[in-house]
């Protein structure tokens, strides 16, 4: 997807008219807190949307580069699903309870739903759309295949995230730390065996990840 | 969420002065509290002031102990050798919070002052004394199975929910401020304070202070410690109870002891009397068990939380056996 559509505002799509909506509705939300912003909306509109305006944001996602325009308040994960289209990383929870979001930053794991996006200025992001390289799946999630790591599906592209992050650690040496180490990745499937048989094969296996 | 404005500040002085100017913001430093409390509309600051940029992440050891940066990430820490090394009941907190994602982005400021997990504090259709001064308590008469039992008032029972708190209470360290009247530092068993008549406030940090760092003094604490952590499940859930235990050991006797417990007050909640009980006693079941009795004077249960009051005794005893048994 290009930058420019993110970034041209006039462009009509799904997302702006949500936004429409949003600044409508936090116009009428700030009413309850903010009564001068209200005032002052009412007086020009222009000048509450000085509160939606957005700040430039460089960031690397699976190695490209974006140049985007994002409103604060938006998460890592929202950005990437909603403006970057990459769908792969999932919204679970949204509050940093289930790992669905899990994503790689500067090559660590964190929850993408609890970081706003502008905090990741000048950051290196990986995704599960990052792991593969062109059709060869990465090790971690070929093994999740073949020990059939999941049932949904739901979880999984946060569980293979967190499983790589987990044996790059060195937190897989045996299967408690793999269960300690992986419990902010819940399945509600319950394939958590299978997870774990995946990791420790991956690990056993040595190869670089 | 509610919009915001966002500012990165790249100074201590400017975020204190950022802060000044905006009455209404508030710091941000992994976001994992803040973020998550602002989508559910608890809080939110009208301007957010990234801090993680401020030269505050060292883990070092001066003179006066270990010196931990205030934006240090928890589980930089739990894996520093020097902590491993001579702290390991901090260790083992920190590895006893959260999960493995969280603990890359939570600081140690920040886990110092997240805000309780009260459900009533989280639901903003519920009476919330914390929440909303004034509106009552929800958890008094209700559903309370995750609250105090020391130290509450009929104003508030919620609990502090940290765990590296607990180790940094019991570890007998203090945290340095910065404010614009210039730096403070603070017992850390006084960082923290008891709900009273002002529940909102969690802490002694006043307007506009900002945490630059945590010191622990040096100590003999290397060796017979553990943290015990009871929950609704393995991992990735908040305490019911955890007791943070210590022991220096000579031979079969306690040189001295620390004690604290988790998930039982509006702060962590330092056990000195049984401490001073345990100093010069031999390590045995019969002291552990009088320890727990010293300890668990003056708790009270709010009705579901009462299986809390033997969990205590219980946990302090176990804490401290595991312990001695170093593991
Ligand atoms: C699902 C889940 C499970 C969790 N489980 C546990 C658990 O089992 N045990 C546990 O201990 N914790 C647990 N946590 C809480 C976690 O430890 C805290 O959210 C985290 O430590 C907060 O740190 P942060 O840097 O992300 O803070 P932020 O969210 O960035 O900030 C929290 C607050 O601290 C203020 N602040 C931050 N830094 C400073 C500073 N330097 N000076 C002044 N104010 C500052 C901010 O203004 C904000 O109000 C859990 C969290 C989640 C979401
Ligand atoms: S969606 Fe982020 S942890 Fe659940
Ligand atoms: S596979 Fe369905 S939630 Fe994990």
């Amino acid at each position: 997807m290009s930058n420019e559509k993110t970034d041209c505002p006039n462009h009509e799509s799904l997302h702006d008219t949500r936004r429409g909506f949003l600044k409508k509705s936090t116009t009428l939300a700030a009413f309850a807190i903010t009564a001068p912003a209200v005032v002052k909306a009412g007086e020009n509109d222009e000048k509450i949307a000085g509160f939606f305006e957005k700040m430039p944001l460089q960031i690397e996602v699976n190695g490209t580069a974006h140049n985007l325009s994002v409103e604060p308040r938006v998460t890592l994960l929202d950005l990437l699903r909603e403006q970057l289209n990459l769908t792969g990383t999932k919204k679970g929870c949204d509050h940093g309870q289930c790992g669905a979001c899990t994503v790689h930053v500067d090559g660590r794991r964190i929850n993408s739903c609890l970081s706003l996006a502008v905090m990741n200025q000048g950051k290196k992001i990986t995704t599960i759309e990052g792991l593969a390289s062109g059709d060869k799946l990465h090790p971690m999630q070929e093994a999740f295949i073949r020990f059939d790591g999941f049932q949904c599906g739901y979880c999984t592209p946060g569980q293979i995230m967190s499983a790589v992050a987990c044996i790059k650690e060195g937190h897989a040496n045996s299967e408690d730390e793999i269960r300690e180490f992986m419990s902010g990745n819940i399945c509600r499937c319950g394939a958590y065996p299978n997870i774990v048989d995946a990791i420790t094969e991956v690990k056993k296996g040595g190869l670089p990840l | 969420m509610i919009n915001f404005e966002f500012t990165r500040v790249s100074s201590v002085k400017a975020a204190v002065d950022t802060l000044a100017k905006n009455p209404g913001g508030g710091f941000i430093a992994g976001g994992t509290n803040l973020v998550d409390l602002m989508k559910r509309g608890v809080m939110s600051p009208t301007r957010i002031i990234d801090i993680n940029t401020l030269p505050l992440k060292q883990v070092e050891e001066t003179k006066n102990g270990l010196t931990i940066g205030a934006l240090a990430i928890n589980s930089d820490v739990s894996e520093h050798e020097l902590v491993k090394k001579n702290y390991p009941l901090l260790a083992m907190a920190f590895k006893a919070g959260a999960s493995a994602q969280l603990r890359n982005m939570a600081t140690v400021g920040g886990n110092m002052m997240q805000r309780t997990r009260c459900t009533y504090f989280y639901d903003t259709a519920m009476p919330c004394n914390k929440r909303q001064p004034g509106s009552g308590c929800g958890a008094l008469q209700g559903y309370n199975r995750m609250h105090a039992i020391f130290g509450a008032s009929n104003k508030c029972i919620a609990v502090h929910p940290s765990d590296m708190c607990v180790a940094l209470a019991a570890l007998n360290a203090t945290v340095t401020v910065v404010g614009s009247k210039g730096q403070r530092n603070i017992l850390f068993t006084d960082f923290h304070r008891l709900p009273g008549e002002q529940p909102e406030k969690d802490n002694t940090l006043a307007k506009g202070e900002l945490i630059t760092g945590v010191t622990i003094p040096a100590n003999p604490f290397t060796k017979n410690v553990y943290y015990l952590k009871i929950r609704d499940r393995a991992s990735y859930a908040f305490a019911l109870i955890s007791v943070a235990a210590a022991l220096d050991m000579s031979g079969d006797t306690i040189k001295s002891a620390r004690l604290a417990m988790g998930g039982v007050s509006h702060k962590p909640w330092r056990l000195t009397e049984a401490e001073k009980f345990l100093a010069g006693k031999p390590a045995t079941n019969e002291s552990f068990l009088r320890a727990a009795e010293i300890g668990m004077k003056g708790a009270k249960g709010y009705g579901y939380n009462n299986f809390k009051l033997k969990m205590g005794a219980a946990g302090i005893v176990e804490g401290l056996t595991k312990a001695i048994q170093n593991v």
